[in-house]
């Protein structure tokens, strides 16, 4: 029975890893300026994490197979070097792949939220509530018009609450139900949550962050690729959470203009 | 403290005593264990239908109305009433299962007896322990019956959705207030038992047992003690708040200007991240909370199956106590991405990342100790074997989320769902059932069946890997959880994936069945067992079968030896009890 045990703790720990090693199975193509440093961390840890993991599994699989259901004649014996080796090796290996993992997983990290927007990122504005996104973007006078939470109202389509009758910069302003950017164009998000808690994640660009009621957050990336892609709703936000979606469009610079004149006409 | 200044009371007479409002240490042990079954059971339930359910969206389950009329229409899962299972499903395990069974079931059945007490010494506390954990799981479980159900808002409970009432789904008023009224209750329930736990360790251990000769176990609840007092210490109060935000008009966890179905909410000033907090600075030592009563365990099983002592009783035990420690430290890490201070996140990942080292040097030391040993295996040292290997393979994914910019990635997915629930549900499932089989002759006077227990291993453990493992898959493919069911475009390609966890889920469902039937049928026509069937060493092998109300007879043994000797020549054969006074020989080892 204890070498059935190994032999199946093997084909487990082998079989856990085939779909890694041989790059059946992996995250969605990046189409960020960022995400190659995520990317890279992420495949460093998949080599540290999957040799530990394979290491500690077969090992354990081979004392198993070897050292049970001996005799009763059968010698103890004590590992070389007892835990103090053990834990002098963990100390150093461990040690070296934490910092290593902790030092260099830093510049992918800073790169998202250590590091400000440039001036020339555009600011996209982003609203999330019970169970939709809404985008808001500010038009040719760049400017945000206040928000007035007692004016939303889903049934007049004012999502945001904005007051154009007394507010200038919101008189420009364009709402949205989708999203669209321009490619290689850095963006500003300002992310708001109108009721609970939200969140904004794209696989494909590498990001992703909660809403925080009663704190506005932002979030800055560009987008290499043309294309459509999900956005999702990753924070438990209600009985809607797992439909709460939109869609990200990177247009080229070109048909993100037309795109924006038309929306322009619709409000 | 002597032994003698344990608070003795009277052996039990009325049925109530005995057997309901018991003042002993043994009985309570076995109502916290009762009620662990029970909680399990609602709980391995609740997630067979969320896994139809995740499987197959739009089938209609029998029974379910009787659940929930509104929430099952025809028999299919409302989006509702799936979040409603998942939140029960997540509190019930990780309070009413994985704390109370590993740490207050076996913990109040056998430290006492492993330090050599006659019982806890304040045995009214510890009565009230129970009944009050028991109340609070008969809270929980109202919810079902009780308003528009359960709250929905997961087992984490986030503010602002767990404070600003009906208006954000069904469950969100009364549901909220009965979870944290029942939370709140469990948390005073654990804080009367840690207290008991330590005063027992620390003050009613018996002649010769110093510190260093308490088994792994007993060092093991100490260290849970120690930690349960500060973390339920902290989540108690914030479920007050929360109850007071829903009946007293406070705004603790709800911000300005917050709107609802159009209209603006009567709260302000509060703050969401004060919840993530509170919850988490209990959350993140909760997770050692259940898993190190199960490193103990563990360590207690193999080395009596290994017949040699682990390569260093005293490392495993500053690992534990480190893995406590540190757990305080860690707790951002679930909140990478929540909007707090990027260099907090940080500040978070680094001790995230040292908490592996402990966790490694204890993996170590079980593995390398079984290199030269005489290993027996039975069903409670598969269980132990199991575990360590469960410990790995959960332990390990926990790298990729102590990284803030890879958690960006997998935060949210079935990534983190896979790792919790490897690391810290199965993990510790094994250890519960590892304890199960190795302590029932103890706890009942007859062994378990062994074939069966046999059985039930090989289904769990093959079973638990075919579940949990492509959870991790799915996470790097992006597929979020909580959702009830899939309709974004890049998880259609997944659902696959999601049926065969599901069959795989019931099937290893149908091999607990198993260890219930073993469990129930032993209790009353298993094989009886004798006093000694491990041939282990520590005191509670000492005592008859099953221990005596005062647990040693009204004689005191009086301890002479470390808690593990093992390969030793004695004319017991290869090991001496603690409490014998025997002088031993060790073999030699054989380099």
């Amino acid at each position: 029975m204890a070498k059935l045990l190994a032999l199946t703790i093997i084909v487990i720990a082998i079989t856990s890893a085939l779909p890694v090693v041989l790059h059946t199975w992996e995250a969605p193509a990046d189409i960020s300026t960022h995400g190659h440093l995520i990317d890279e961390q992420m495949s460093e840890t998949m080599i540290e994490a999957g040799l530990s993991f394979l290491a500690a599994q077969l090992i354990l699989a081979i004392f198993i197979w070897k050292f049970s259901s001996r005799g009763p004649e059968a010698k103890l014996k004590t590992f070389p070097g007892g835990a103090k080796g053990l834990v002098i090796g963990a100390l150093l290996l461990v040690g070296a792949e934490v910092l290593a993992l902790g030092v260099f997983g830093v510049k992918a990290w800073a790169d998202v939220y250590l590091t400000p927007p440039s001036t020339t990122a555009m600011p996209i504005q982003v609203q999330a509530g019970q169970f939709a996104f809404y985008f808001r973007y500010p038009g040719p006078d760049k400017k945000f018009g206040p928000l007035h939470p007692e004016l939303i109202n889903e049934g007049n389509q004012n999502f945001f609450g904005l007051d154009p009758e007394h507010d200038v910069d919101s008189r420009d302003d364009i709402v949205t139900a989708e999203m669209a950017i321009p490619v290689n164009k850095e963006i500003h998000l300002l992310m708001h949550a109108k009721d609970v808690g939200h969140s904004f994640f794209v696989r494909e660009l590498r990001v992703q962050q909660d809403f925080v009621p009663g704190l506005d957050v932002s979030l800055h990336f560009t987008a290499t690729q043309v294309g459509k892609y999900e956005i999702v709703c990753t924070q438990l936000c209600g009985l809607g959470h797992y439909n709460m979606k939109a869609y990200l469009y990177v247009l080229s610079q070109a048909d993100f203009d037309d795109w924006l004149k038309k929306e322009t006409a619709m409000q | 403290m002597s032994a003698q200044a344990v608070q003795h009371h009277a052996p039990p007479t009325s049925f109530l005593r005995k057997h309901v409002f018991s003042l002993d240490h043994k009985v309570i042990g076995k109502q916290y264990y009762a009620l662990a079954l029970l909680a399990a059971l609602c709980g391995m339930v609740l997630s067979w239908l969320m896994r139809i359910h995740l499987g197959w969206t739009n089938v209609a389950i029998p029974g379910l109305q009787l659940l929930s009329k509104s929430g099952a229409p025809g028999g299919v899962m409302t989006p509702e009433l799936y979040l409603q299972l998942l939140t029960m499903h997540g509190t019930i395990m990780v309070f009413f299962v994985l704390t109370t069974a590993p740490f207050a079931a076996f913990g109040n059945y056998f430290l006492p007896i492993q330090v050599g007490a006659e019982d806890m010494p304040f045995p009214h506390f510890n009565m009230m322990s129970f009944w009050v954990t028991f109340l609070a799981f008969v809270v929980l479980m109202s919810s079902f019956f009780l308003g528009d159900g359960p709250t929905l808002g997961g087992w984490t409970q986030y503010a602002p959705l767990n404070a600003v009432g009906t208006a954000a789904g069904p469950g969100q008023g009364l549901g909220v207030v009965l979870w944290a009224t029942s939370i709140a209750l469990f948390c005073i329930g654990q804080l009367l038992g840690a207290l008991n736990f330590i005063t027992t360790t620390l003050d009613l251990r018996v002649k010769g047992m110093s510190l260093m000769r308490l088994p792994l176990t007993a060092w093991a609840w100490f260290i849970t003690s120690c930690m349960g007092l500060t973390a339920f210490a902290v989540l108690m109060p914030a479920c007050i708040l929360v109850i007071l935000d829903h009946v007293a008009g406070t705004s603790f966890f709800v911000a300005s200007g917050l709107v609802i179905n159009d209209q603006v909410l009567p709260h302000s000033g509060g703050s969401t991240l004060l919840w993530q907090h509170l919850f988490w600075f209990f959350g993140h030592p909760e997770v050692y909370i259940a898993i190190v009563p199960g490193i103990g365990i563990v360590s207690h099983i193999l080395i009596t199956n290994m017949r040699k002592q682990m390569l260093s009783q005293r490392v495993l035990i500053y690992c534990m106590g480190a893995l406590a420690v540190l757990s305080y430290m860690v707790y951002g890490h679930h909140m990478f991405v929540s909007g707090m201070n990027p260099f907090s996140s940080l500040a978070f990942s680094f001790p995230t990342l040292v908490i592996t080292i402990p966790a490694t040097i204890v993996v170590l030391i079980w593995i390398f100790s079984l290199y030269g040993s005489k290993l027996r295996i039975n069903s409670a040292s598969l269980f132990a074997l199991g575990f360590i290997s469960m410990f790995v393979s959960g332990g390990v994914s926990g790298f990729f989320l102590a990284q803030p910019s890879i958690d960006i990635m997998l935060h949210a997915t079935y990534f983190v769902v896979g790792h919790f629930h490897m690391v810290m549900g199965v993990a510790a499932m094994f250890g519960i059932f590892a304890a199960t089989y190795f302590w029932f002759p103890k706890m009942t006077g007859r062994m378990m069946n062994e074939r069966l227990g046999k059985i039930h291993f090989w289904l769990s453990f093959v079973g638990a890997y075919c579940i949990f493992m492509p959870f991790h898959y799915l996470g790097i493919a992006g597929n979020i959880r909580r959702y009830s069911s899939f309709p974004n475009d890049f998880m259609q390609p997944l659902i696959p994936v999601h049926r065969w966890i599901t069959v795989a889920a019931l099937m290893t469902g149908v091999a607990q069945l198993i260890f219930l039937y073993n469990l129930i049928h032993s209790r009353f026509w298993g094989k009886p067992a004798p006093d000694n069937p491990w041939e282990a060493t520590s005191l509670e092998w000492s005592t008859a079968t099953p221990p005596p109300w005062d647990n040693f007879g009204g004689k005191l043994p009086v301890v002479y030896h470390d808690p593990y000797q093992y390969g030793v020549q004695s004319s017991l054969g290869d090991y001496v009890m603690q409490a014998s006074p025997e002088q031993v020989v060790t073999q030699h080892d054989e380099k």
